[in-house]
């Protein structure tokens, strides 16, 4: 249970002449929720899209440093999107894709050449309800993704992530536009999820890290100020500005 | 009730409008009217010109106009040859313009890299675009009627539309397809769907309304310009015989000389005693009217492809 599952080692990474992460350097367990928490334009986002890549797809990047999943150093890897079918990404903008609900959830999966019927049906069921999604959309399946709302959208890019089955999960800002008692429900599920992955938490609801994370680490200002055990860092945090953010006291 | 009064007195006095507020309402009002004089004066052009020349064409138009064979070197009856060669024309200009100038459209569009290599071929899509015709016309003559050994004929005509088309269809294929919202690929990408895939089952079946209707249009407006074909291909006057039905309907083979109705309306048009007028604005009626028709067509094909959009 405590084999290291992504592995950051002196990570920077440039926008152009920008530092938009300096020299991170920690570790995430397998089936753990490592929770990431700091202010707007700590870098948070940026670390999530160095694990599947998708740094790559902006020009004007650069990265030193590695980022390793289970000691394989990602920019090692060729097929990226192979890569990139092991780890769930739901970034905090809801998309849904302009096709339907159903179509939402069973793109990846399509992509990855599922073409059963009954495994996909299985499938979307599945992951919808794992999103809290289904019980709202099961008799409109074949509505369009584009045409529900908000906090649905966001709950449909969850299901989306959960269907290619990663072993990685990053959530960024997933519950912005959900309501809380939803938000309660899908945190409950993630606490099962992780048996089966490790889910990296991005949050602006420090309290959210507190509840299901096991790791916390603080980032601010491109810099990642500390990490570690999520209880030791809310009650006795290395750095005072860490316990002065994470318990809301913070400017 | 008094009260009730004084609080409407109130709430009237809180948003009756003041100078400022006025001043802004005229301004408004006036910005409004002029642009839409603007947009009249627009219309005026257009339905004079139709009508004048409809006009002065009724006595000919009808289906023995359309379907006939000119007489006397164009004095006299139908315009089917120049009907069906520039028919002929758009089809054979489309087969070769629409892959290329989609298909460069869309590697510019989603693959390119932002390199110095990407950036010449944008310059010489831009350059190409502003070339005159009648320059794509001497090009025309000698890349494909000479070097390429075309001759003039129906093929080469084609081809230097084609040319002339290209870098115009390569942008609005472009434009199509940036308007496809960047979190769709996105979405795409993050779920390991390669960039083709994502562009199969996303960004085309959002984009190919657009696409299609700048193929349309803009082949259309080739097919009515008289320059490229001068001397690629297009025949003042060519005997037509036609026994059968098949004939008629596919006069030209690609490496045969062919008859154009733009170029046929220049040559009745500049025998300026023998032609009688009825028969010089015929012949712009039908050009007119074919040119019309097509544009329809991409309007209607553009309303029942959007009525499918999904977002």
């Amino acid at each position: 249970m405590t084999t290291t599952h992504i592995n950051f080692l002196d990570l920077s990474v440039y926008y152009g002449s920008h530092k938009a992460v300096d020299e991170v350097t920690m570790k995430i367990r397998k089936n753990e929720i490592f929770g990431i928490v700091g202010p707007a334009n700590s870098g948070k986002t940026t670390l999530l899209k160095t694990i599947n890549r998708t740094l790559d797809l902006i020009t004007g990047t650069r990265t030193t440093g590695e980022v390793s999943i289970d000691g394989t150093n990602v920019r090692s890897i060729r097929n990226v999107n192979h890569l990139r079918r092991r780890i769930g990404m739901v970034f905090p903008l809801p998309v849904g894709l302009p096709l339907t609900v159903y179509e939402n959830v069973a793109y990846a999966p399509r992509r990855a050449g599922i073409h059963d019927k009954d495994t996909l049906d299985e499938l979307v069921e599945q992951c919808l309800k794992q999103s809290v999604l289904w019980d709202e959309v099961k008799d409109r399946l074949d509505t369009l993704g584009t045409k529900l709302s908000g906090g649905q959208q966001q709950r449909l890019t969850l299901a989306r992530a959960l269907a290619h089955q990663p072993e990685i999960l990053c959530l960024d800002e997933f519950s912005i536009a959900i309501d809380p008692v939803t938000t309660m429900k899908i945190e409950d599920i993630l606490v099962q999820l992780k048996e089966q992955m490790t889910i990296v938490l991005v949050t602006n609801l420090t309290q959210q890290a507190r509840r299901l994370a096991s790791h916390v680490a603080f980032l601010n200002a491109s810099q990642l100020v500390e990490w570690g055990e999520t209880e030791k860092m809310f009650n006795n945090p290395e750095k005072e500005i860490t316990g002065r953010y994470l318990n809301g006291d913070f400017g | 009730m008094p009260e009730v009064a004084n609080t409407t007195q109130l709430a009237q006095s809180r948003f009756a409008a003041g100078p400022i507020e006025q001043r802004k309402v005229l301004v408004e009002g006036i910005a409004k009217k002029l642009m839409l004089v603007a947009a009249l004066c627009l219309i005026v052009p257009v339905l004079s010109i139709i009508t004048y020349i409809f006009f002065k064409a009724a006595p000919v138009l009808g289906l023995d106009f359309l379907w006939g064979v000119p007489e006397g070197g164009g004095t006299g009856g139908g315009i089917w040859p120049p009907l069906i060669g520039t028919f002929f024309l758009v089809l054979v200009s489309l087969c070769i313009c629409a892959p290329i100038g989609i298909m460069s459209g869309i590697y510019l569009n989603e693959y390119a890299p932002d390199n110095w290599f990407t950036r010449v071929i944008n310059m010489a899509v831009t350059s190409l675009a502003g070339v005159p015709s009648i320059v794509h016309a001497l090009f025309g003559v000698g890349a494909f009627v000479l070097t390429f050994g075309m001759g003039e004929s129906l093929l080469a005509a084609s081809c230097t539309i084609a040319v002339m088309t290209i870098p115009v269809l390569i942008t609005s294929t472009r434009e199509a397809l940036s308007a496809v919202p960047m979190a769709f690929r996105q979405a795409c990408w993050n779920m390991g769907a390669t960039k083709w895939q994502t562009i199969r089952t996303i960004v085309l079946p959002n984009s190919i309304s657009g696409i299609l209707t700048g193929v349309i249009l803009e082949v259309s407006r080739a097919a009515g310009e008289t320059a490229p074909i001068l001397f690629t291909g297009a025949a003042a006057s060519i005997p037509f015989m036609a026994d059968s039905l098949g004939d008629k309907l596919m006069p030209y083979y690609l490496g045969d000389k062919f008859m154009a109705l733009s170029y046929h309306l220049k040559v009745v048009a500049d025998k300026l005693n023998d032609v009688p007028e009825a028969m010089k604005y015929g012949t712009a009626a039908v050009l007119i009217g074919l040119i019309f028709i097509l544009n329809s067509f991409s309007i209607v094909l553009r309303m029942y492809l959007r009525s499918r959009k999904k977002w």
